[in-house]
């Protein structure tokens, strides 16, 4: 049973075990203190029945040994981390064990096996993090279906199981944080397969840490599901206190795996930004890099920096459930006129955690839009067989995005009681961001014009794309100026709105990428006809569910709310919304299944199927172990397509020992 | 089976770079608290003891200096005052940690076996509580990592590791240290200094 030496299985089992000794842990300094067991004796302490155990835990009821249960969580991740091999490299170092860098198969272990265990390869995690980003995906989707057909109609309430007012919201809840966490795991994956292979690296500055921070998704994302069977959480993938200071104990678990989804996002990010500067082929300027090393490059200077202030949020509110810090705990009715000695007492303020959380939040929208629009940039070109339009001002866009992103957090927060004063100047840096935005529209319009298009489904995805982000952009003015934000806030057209530009800025990119370089990566052909079907039933049905919900908004449905007044007359309107999204649904199914099959069955792909320039295609399908044998010299522009006698990249004389000629040109 | 071959140089450059991305990130949490602290104390700030914080102060910019002493000694090949030196730093870290857990938080343990915390300022003591726990706590959590990482490199150099030529984890170690001397220096004054002294109404 080789399935039982893996690293993901081995990783499961001793984190289990560590996720009891952390529970024994607590309860023993607990005993030792002379504290009674439970923390929280206002709740039972289990069902007097066992056959009720299972109903116990699911309603919530281990929140009496809340503290007990947080360390446990924080236990099974480091359990998870040793028990799956990512920190052995590391540990042997401090006891001044040497360990060289090995890439390649374990001996005597198939294939398969590289990809459930901890493997060094950036191509190998690339691959990891795809896969896992497309799980979750499926698994958040379906949390959605769910709550849709509660919404098909008025006056459903098929949510209410156990008569659990929470279910709802916790379907909503889940769903919005494991989709962000799927379409991290999606960024990761892009950047970490495209980012070497495009600058000309053999792998990432810093493999093992590479590896630590896909690892490090793995039991978050577990812990993300666990916290919807162990009561569930009813705040919202946003988790404001005071209301995530009073929910079910699956809040804590939400904060924990959103904590170490943020690690990971920060330690990838770090390693990019390195590999980027430091890393690039002979040749290339910065200004010679593919357009998604830039959108990369920007994205994870926001990763890097921003990330750690939702991290910091959630860990504030944790405190505040488990060791009374009262962070955002007024304690008084009027906080506003709080004399000093009152701070002994209370003073908390919960708009201080929209500032620390939305300070993240909102630049990480763009971290999950700007990889996407950089993919959408980087296919373009090769399919219309045109240089890029105005590369050096897509490449600055990505960076002034991801700069501007900084200044606009307080945009979310129009209406939660913060100094109006700060409305104007907040709206007037959010309307700025449609300006580098724009630049990219007209640089892809541009690219087109004139251009010889070939409708191949990574084209489509991408010409989609651009048709949903218009949506998303156009839709976006009216909730960045404060008088209308007023009107929409918490509605569905918000929600509408965010859903446009998640579709355009990651999901359609996403897909696209993963049409473009599945011949790259497996080396067989996906099954052309199905990706169309696929974009033929995902792009209108989209078109519907986006402005249904903006529909369905103005017309008066708020958010995280499980029913609605027929009088409002949206009934059609929400049927046609969840129909369309059980088409999505199918559509992403047929995807996969085309993924899976094609691996299998598909004839090999052609060296450059799409005829492209970039570093990446000049080499093997699927690209050997060492990607550049033979150090590459890069010698032209990258987007020049149809230019009679351009060269992008040129390959030296093969040397002896294959070393990175990084460090040649700039960066260092 | 195949071996990416790196020049120590380039990758002890590169390190480098991570090292200081990763001092740019934390710079945000611990911004992140500052921040917080301001936008909650205002201009004011607890009434506290001040000797003790004022002390182990100065303990800790002075055990920089020491790991400073060390970083250069094994640049020179000096492994008895490198080791010496180290040995000093994380002495000096414990009893910066020790007293901000005894004397700042007031941990005793009383006579029957029990804890007793928060002499001066309870955790749940207001915003002033969660404020000062929250900060000084996220900082001590730093410092037990860098007397942990200082006791491996001690620990390394034992058994003759390190090298004038060779010693990023030494460097490495170093940085991170003054690193967290130098968020102390914007934490203290926040927390002792900063502000109108309120006493404990009760």
């Amino acid at each position: 049973m080789r399935f039982f030496k893996t690293g993901l299985v081995k990783g499961i089992l001793v984190g289990l075990l560590w996720w009891l000794i952390g529970f024994m842990l607590v309860e023993a300094i607990r005993v030792v203190m002379g504290l009674p067991p439970q923390w929280n004796t206002s709740l039972p302490a289990g069902p007097a029945v066992p056959q009720d155990t299972l109903k116990w835990i699911v309603s919530g009821g281990l929140a009496a040994y809340e503290p007990a249960m947080v360390v446990a969580a924080i236990f099974f991740v480091i359990g998870f981390m040793l028990g799956a091999g990512t920190m052995s490299d590391w540990l042997k170092w401090t006891r001044g064990v040497d360990t060289p860098m090995q890439h390649g198969p374990k001996e005597g272990q198939p294939s398969w096996f590289r990809y459930l265990s901890v493997d060094y390869s950036h191509k190998i995690i690339g691959v990891q993090y795809g896969v896992t980003a497309v799980i979750l995906l499926m698994f958040a989707g379906t949390l959605a279906l769910i709550f849709r057909v509660e919404l098909a109609k008025p006056e459903l309430q098929l949510t209410l199981f156990n008569d659990n007012l929470n279910w709802f919201n916790t379907l909503v809840s889940a769903h919005g944080m494991i989709m962000i966490g799927s379409i991290l795991l999606g960024v990761g994956a892009m950047s970490n397969y495209l980012v070497p292979l495009m600058i000309g690296a053999n792998d990432m500055a810093f493999p093992r840490l590479n590896a630590f921070a896909y690892w490090i998704n793995v039991p978050g994302a577990l812990l993300l599901v666990t916290a919807i069977f162990i009561g569930g959480w009813n705040t919202g993938w946003t988790g404001y206190p005071p209301l995530s200071a009073q929910a079910p104990i699956g809040v804590q678990y939400f904060f924990i795996g959103v904590f170490f989804l943020g690690l990971s996002s920060i330690l990838g990010s770090l390693n990019i930004v390195v590999t980027t500067l430091t890393m690039r082929a002979r040749g290339m300027t910065m200004f010679r890099m593919p357009i998604f090393v830039w959108a990369a490059f920007s994205t994870a200077l926001i990763q890097l920096t921003a990330t750690q202030l939702i991290g910091l949020s959630f860990l504030m509110v944790a405190m505040q459930r488990i060791l009374g810090l009262g962070f955002f705990n007024p304690g008084f009715p009027d906080i506003t006129a709080l004399a000093p000695a009152q701070l002994w007492e209370g003073g908390g303020n919960p708009i201080l955690f929209q500032h620390l959380f939305w300070f993240y939040s909102h630049p990480a929208v763009y971290i999950f839009i700007l990889p996407g629009l950089g993919i959408i940039s980087e296919l373009l070109p090769v399919f219309s067989r045109k240089p890029l339009f105005g590369y050096k001002w897509i490449a600055l866009s990505s960076l002034s995005i991801a700069l501007v992103g900084f200044l606009v957090w307080a945009h979310h927060m129009f209406v939660s009681g913060m100094n109006t004063y700060l409305r104007v100047p907040f709206m007037l840096s959010t309307l700025l961001v449609a300006v580098p935005t724009g630049v990219k529209f007209f640089s892809w319009l541009g690219t087109l014009w004139g251009g010889r298009i070939e409708l191949k489904t990574p084209m489509l995805f991408a010409l989609g794309a651009i048709s949903v982000f218009l949506i998303g952009g156009l839709t976006g003015p009216p909730l960045g100026t404060v008088t209308t934000d007023l009107q929409l806030h918490d509605t569905y057209y918000v929600v509408g709105h965010f859903h446009a530009t998640m579709f355009g800025g990651f999901v359609f990119p996403f897909f696209a990428a993963l049409y473009y370089w599945y011949p790259k990566a497996i080396g067989r052909q996906y099954n052309e006809r199905l990706g169309v079907l696929h974009f033929a039933l995902m792009t209108p049905a989209f078109w519907v569910m986006s402005l249904g919900q903006m529909l369905a908004g103005t017309r008066g449905m708020r958010r995280r709310v499980a029913d609605y007044d027929p009088a409002w007359g949206i009934d059609g309107v929400q049927l046609a919304v969840t129909i369309a999204a059980f088409i999505i649904a199918l559509s992403v199914a047929i995807m996969v299944i085309n993924m899976i099959v094609s691996a299998r069955r598909a004839p090999k792909a052609a060296a450059n199927p799409w005829r492209s320039r970039g570093l990446e295609w000049q080499v093997p399908s699927p690209v050997p172990e060492l990607s550049y044998a033979t150090a590459p010299i890069v010698v032209g522009e990258p987007y020049d397509y149809g230019l009679a006698g351009s060269t992008y990249v040129q390959f030296a004389p093969p040397t002896l020992a294959p070393v990175h000629s990084a460090g040649v040109t700039g960066g260092d | 089976m195949s071996a990416i071959a790196e020049s120590p140089q380039i990758q002890v450059r590169r390190n480098r770079m991570g090292m200081w991305l990763f001092f740019v990130s934390e710079a945000f949490l611990f911004g992140g608290l500052l921040i917080s602290r301001f936008f909650l104390w205002g201009n004011t700030r607890p009434e506290l003891p001040q000797v003790v914080p004022l002390a182990i102060t100065g303990t800790l910019l002075l055990s920089s200096f020491f790991m400073n002493r060390a970083e250069t000694a094994i640049a020179n090949d000096d492994r008895k005052t490198f080791q010496r030196s180290l040995l000093i730093t994380a002495l000096l870290g414990v009893i910066f940690f020790l007293g901000v857990m005894i004397f700042e938080w007031g941990w005793t343990i009383e006579p029957d076996g029990t804890f007793l915390l928060g002499n001066h300022i309870h955790p749940t003591s207001g915003v002033y509580g969660a404020v000062l726990y929250g900060m000084t706590g996220m900082h001590a959590l730093h410092v037990v990592s860098g007397v942990v990482l200082i006791l491996i490199i001690w620990n390394l150099g034992r058994k003759g590791k390190y090298s004038a030529d060779d010693h990023w984890g030494v460097e490495a170690t170093a940085i991170y240290w003054h690193y967290i001397d130098l968020i102390w220096v914007f934490f203290y004054p926040a927390l002792y200094l900063i502000g109108t002294a309120v006493p404990a109404g009760h």
